[in-house]
C-alpha cells in the first residue's frame, strides 16, 4: 500500500531530523549541563544543608535551617532595600526611555537606525570597566560631583550611598528599557493615532488613550529586564555603594565567602532565582511574545 | 435599517446645527480656495478650488496616487495646506486641530483600536466630548443597531470581518453626528454583492440624515451612482466638478471622458468658431469656445454611435463610413468596432435595436449626432 509506505517514510524522515538535531545541539546542551544545570543542582542542595561550627558545608544532613533564617530581620532588611533599589531603578529607567523610545520611533528610518546603534554603544565596553568610570566620575573631585555642585544643586558628592547604585543602575540597564519600549512603539499603526484626533481627543489623550495601552507589552518587557537584574545587581552596588548597607548580590557573596554561611548564601540564591525565574515568566507571557 | 432610518433623522432634527450660520453660510459645507499641499518635490494637491453644499452627497473621484485622500486628511484636519484656505461652515479652519473640526472620518484602514471593544470604539469620541455615561450609552446602542451589529458590542475590532469592521468604522463616525462626514473607500476592502449593498445602505442613510458626505473612491461606477456630484481629480488638480451625467455626457477634458466609462475619440482641430474639422477633413458644426486651430478631440459614447449599411445613414447625423472588425455579442448589447481611415470606433448597439447583426469585413456607415459629443482638450 502506497500509503503506508509514505507514511512510514515520514516517519524515518523525521527521525532522522530529530536525530541530526540532537547532535547539532550537543555542543550546546552539554555546556548547560556542566556550567548551569549541575551547578543549579548544587546551589539548591547546599540550600538544604547544614553549615558546621566551623563554616563547613554539612551535605548528609538535609534542614529548612537556611529557609528559616531568611525571616530574620537583618535579612529582611536586605531584601527590601534590594527590592526598593530595584523598583527605583526600574521607575527612573521607565521615566526617561520612554520619551527617548518614542522619539526613536517618530524619526525616519536612518536616523532611527543611527541613535539605535547610539543606545548600544555602551554594550561595545565591559560592564565593570564602564561601573568603574562612574567612580571616578562621582569622586569628590570627579566631573559629575563637580558639575552638579557648580549648578547648585548641592555637594554632588553621592558616591557610595543608594543614589550612587541607583544611577549606576540606571546607567547600566537604560537600554534594556529602551529597545522594548522602542520595539512596542515602533509597532503601533499611527493611523489609530489619528483616528483618535479626529474623534475628539486631544494630544495628551491620544497618547493616553492609544499610545500608552498599545505600547504596555514594552513597558512591561522593559520593566522585568531592567527589575530583575537590579534586583541581584552585585558589581554595581559593591563599586559605587560602597557596600555600606549590603544589598542582595553582595550579601550572598559574603555569606559564601566572608561569614562562611553557605547554606544561607544558597538559600538566597535560590529566592533571587525564584523572584527572576517569575519575572521571566511574565514576561515572555506579555510582553516577550512581542519583541 | 429603513426603522433605523427613522431614529437617525429624529435624532439629528435634535441638533442645533446651523442655527448659528447665516443663511448664505448654511448652505456652503466645505469651501476650499487655492488649496496646494506638497510633500517634498511632491505636489499631492495642486492649487483646488472646491465648494460642497450642505446635505450633499460629494465624491472625488480619480486614479490611485491622484491626491484625494490628501484632500481629505486636509479637511479633517490631518494635513495643513501648504497653500490656500480652508473653511467649514464659513469658518476658516487654518491651524485648527482635528480635535476640533466638526468633521468625522471613516479611514480607509478603518483605524480601529484593537485594544478596545466594538462599543469602547464607537463610545471614544463621545468620550472625549464628555458625554455623560448613560446618554453615551443609549447613542451607542442607537448607532450599533443603525449597523446591524447587535450582538457584538463586546467584541474586539480583530474578532471581526473586515465588512464588519467598516461597520465599526462608520457608526463611530456617525455617533457623533459630525456636520461632515468624511469617507475614504470606506467600502474598498469589502466583496462586491457586500460592497453593493453597503452603497446602498449609505446613500439611504445620507438621504435620511441629511449631513453632507465627502467621498472619496476610485471606483467609477460607485462615484456616478452614489453622488450628487463627483469632482474628477488626477495628478492633485480637479479637472471637473459636475453632476454624474454632466461628467458623463459632458466631459470637459480627455482624461475625465476616458476615465468615466468607454468612450471614442476623434482627433481635430477647430476651423472657425463653431466648425471644426476632423481628421479626415470632414466638417463637423460643434461650438468649442476654443480659438481657431486649437487642436482638441471630439468625444463620443460607444452607445451614442449607430451602424447602418453602408449609404443608408439617415440625414441630419453626423456619417463616417468603414468596416466591421470585429463583433462580441454581450447578451443585452452588441459590440462593434468599426475601422475608419485613421482610427477604430467602438459602437455599442442594444440587442433590441441591433437588426440585422454585421460581421467582420461588412462595409458599413457610422453615424452620430453632433449633439451627443464633446469637445475635449489635452
Ligand atoms: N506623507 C506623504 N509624504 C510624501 N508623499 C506623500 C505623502 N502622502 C501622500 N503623498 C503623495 O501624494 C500623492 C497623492 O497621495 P494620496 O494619498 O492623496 O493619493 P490617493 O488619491 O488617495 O491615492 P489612492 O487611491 O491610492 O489612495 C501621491 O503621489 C503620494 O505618493
Ligand atoms: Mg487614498
Amino acid at each position: 500500500m502506497p500509503a503506508v509506505a509514505t507514511q512510514g517514510l515520514e516517519h524515518q524522515a523525521e527521525r532522522a531530523k530529530s536525530r541530526q538535531g540532537f547532535l547539532l545541539g550537543l555542543p550546546a546542551i552539554v555546556y548547560l549541563l556542566v556550567f548551569f544545570v549541575i551547578p543549579l543542582g548544587i546551589v539548591i542542595a547546599y540550600s538544604f544543608a547544614t553549615r558546621t561550627r566551623s563554616g563547613r558545608t554539612e551535605l548528609n544532613d538535609w534542614n529548612v535551617e537556611a529557609y528559616r533564617r531568611l525571616g530574620e530581620d537583618v535579612v529582611r532588611a536586605v531584601a527590601f532595600r534590594s527590592l526598593w533599589i530595584a523598583v527605583l531603578t526600574t521607575v527612573v529607567c521607565l521615566v526617561l526611555a520612554y520619551p527617548l523610545a518614542y522619539f526613536i520611533s517618530t524619526r525616519s528610518p536612518a536616523v532611527r537606525n543611527m541613535m539605535l546603534v547610539g543606545v548600544m554603544i555602551p554594550f561595545w565596553s565591559n560592564f565593570l570597566i564602564r561601573t568603574y568610570a562612574w567612580r571616578v566620575l562621582l569622586d569628590s573631585d570627579g566631573l559629575f560631583t563637580q558639575m552638579v555642585s557648580a549648578v547648585g544643586l548641592g555637594d554632588g558628592r553621592i558616591l557610595f550611598t543608594s543614589n550612587a547604585v541607583i544611577l549606576g543602575l540606571v546607567y547600566g540597564y537604560l537600554p534594556f528599557m529602551v529597545l522594548p519600549l522602542y520595539a512596542s512603539i515602533e509597532r503601533i499603526d499611527w493611523s489609530l493615532v489619528e483616528g483618535a484626533r479626529d474623534l475628539y481627543a486631544s494630544g495628551w489623550m491620544a497618547f493616553r488613550r492609544v499610545v500608552w495601552p498599545l505600547s504596555r507589552p514594552g513597558v512591561i518587557a522593559g520593566s522585568i529586564l531592567v527589575f530583575v537584574p537590579s534586583f541581584g545587581a552585585f558589581v554595581t552596588p559593591a563599586i559605587l555603594g560602597g557596600n555600606k548597607k549590603g544589598l542582595m548580590g553582595s550579601y550572598i557573596v559574603d555569606q559564601f565567602l566572608d561569614a562562611r554561611n553557605g547554606p544561607l548564601g544558597a538559600s538566597l540564591s535560590v529566592v533571587v532565582l525564584g523572584v527572576m525565574l517569575v519575572g521571566t515568566l511574565i514576561y515572555f507571557r506579555q510582553g516577550g511574545r512581542t519583541l | 435599517m429603513r426603522a433605523l432610518v427613522a431614529c437617525v433623522k429624529i435624532c439629528y432634527e435634535g441638533t442645533t446645527r446651523g442655527n448659528h450660520h447665516t443663511m448664505d453660510e448654511a448652505t456652503i459645507a466645505v469651501e476650499l480656495q487655492g488649496v496646494t499641499k506638497r510633500f517634498g518635490d511632491v505636489v499631492a494637491v495642486d492649487n483646488i478650488d472646491l465648494t460642497i453644499t450642505d446635505g450633499e452627497f460629494f465624491s472625488l473621484l480619480g486614479p490611485s496616487g491622484c491626491g484625494k485622500t490628501t484632500t481629505l486628511r486636509m479637511i479633517a484636519g490631518l494635513e495643513l495646506p501648504t497653500r490656500g484656505s480652508l473653511s467649514i461652515h464659513g469658518e476658516e479652519m487654518g491651524l485648527r486641530p482635528p480635535n476640533r473640526r466638526p468633521v468625522n472620518t471613516v479611514f480607509q484602514s478603518y483605524a480601529l483600536f484593537p485594544h478596545m471593544n466594538v462599543r469602547a470604539n464607537i463610545g471614544f469620541g463621545l468620550e472625549m466630548r464628555k458625554v455623560v455615561r448613560d446618554e453615551r450609552s443609549d447613542l451607542i446602542d442607537w448607532a450599533i443597531d443603525l449597523v446591524e451589529m447587535g450582538g457584538m458590542g463586546h467584541r474586539k475590532p480583530g474578532q471581526l470581518s473586515g465588512g464588519q469592521q467598516q461597520r465599526v468604522a462608520l457608526a463611530r463616525a456617525l455617533v457623533n453626528r459630525p456636520e461632515v462626514l468624511l469617507l475614504d473607500e470606506p467600502l474598498g476592502a469589502l466583496d462586491l454583492k457586500l460592497r453593493q449593498q453597503m452603497q446602498i445602505e449609505l446613500k439611504n442613510l445620507q438621504r435620511e440624515v441629511g449631513i453632507t458626505f465627502v467621498y472619496v473612491t476610485h471606483d467609477q461606477e460607485e462615484a456616478v451612482t452614489m453622488s450628487d456630484r463627483i469632482g474628477v481629480m488626477h495628478e492633485g488638480r480637479l479637472l471637473q466638478i459636475d453632476t454624474p451625467e454632466a461628467i458623463y455626457e459632458r466631459p470637459t477634458t480627455r482624461f475625465v471622458a476616458d476615465f468615466i466609462g468607454r468612450t471614442n475619440f476623434l482627433e481635430a482641430t477647430v476651423a472657425s468658431g463653431d466648425e471644426i474639422v476632423l481628421a479626415n477633413g470632414d466638417r463637423l458644426r460643434v461650438s468649442t469656445g476654443h480659438a481657431d486651430g486649437t487642436t482638441i478631440a471630439v468625444t463620443v459614447r460607444p452607445e451614442r454611435l449607430t451602424v447602418h449599411n453602408r449609404d443608408h445613414a439617415p440625414d441630419g447625423r453626423h456619417r463616417l463610413d468603414g468596416i466591421v472588425d470585429s463583433v462580441v455579442y454581450l447578451g443585452n448589447a452588441v459590440i462593434y468596432s468599426v475601422s475608419i481611415d485613421w482610427m477604430h470606433l467602438e459602437v455599442r448597439c442594444p440587442a433590441s435595436l441591433a437588426g440585422e447583426r454585421r460581421g467582420p469585413g461588412d462595409e458599413v456607415t457610422v453615424s452620430f449626432d453632433a449633439g451627443h459629443t464633446s469637445v475635449v482638450v489635452g
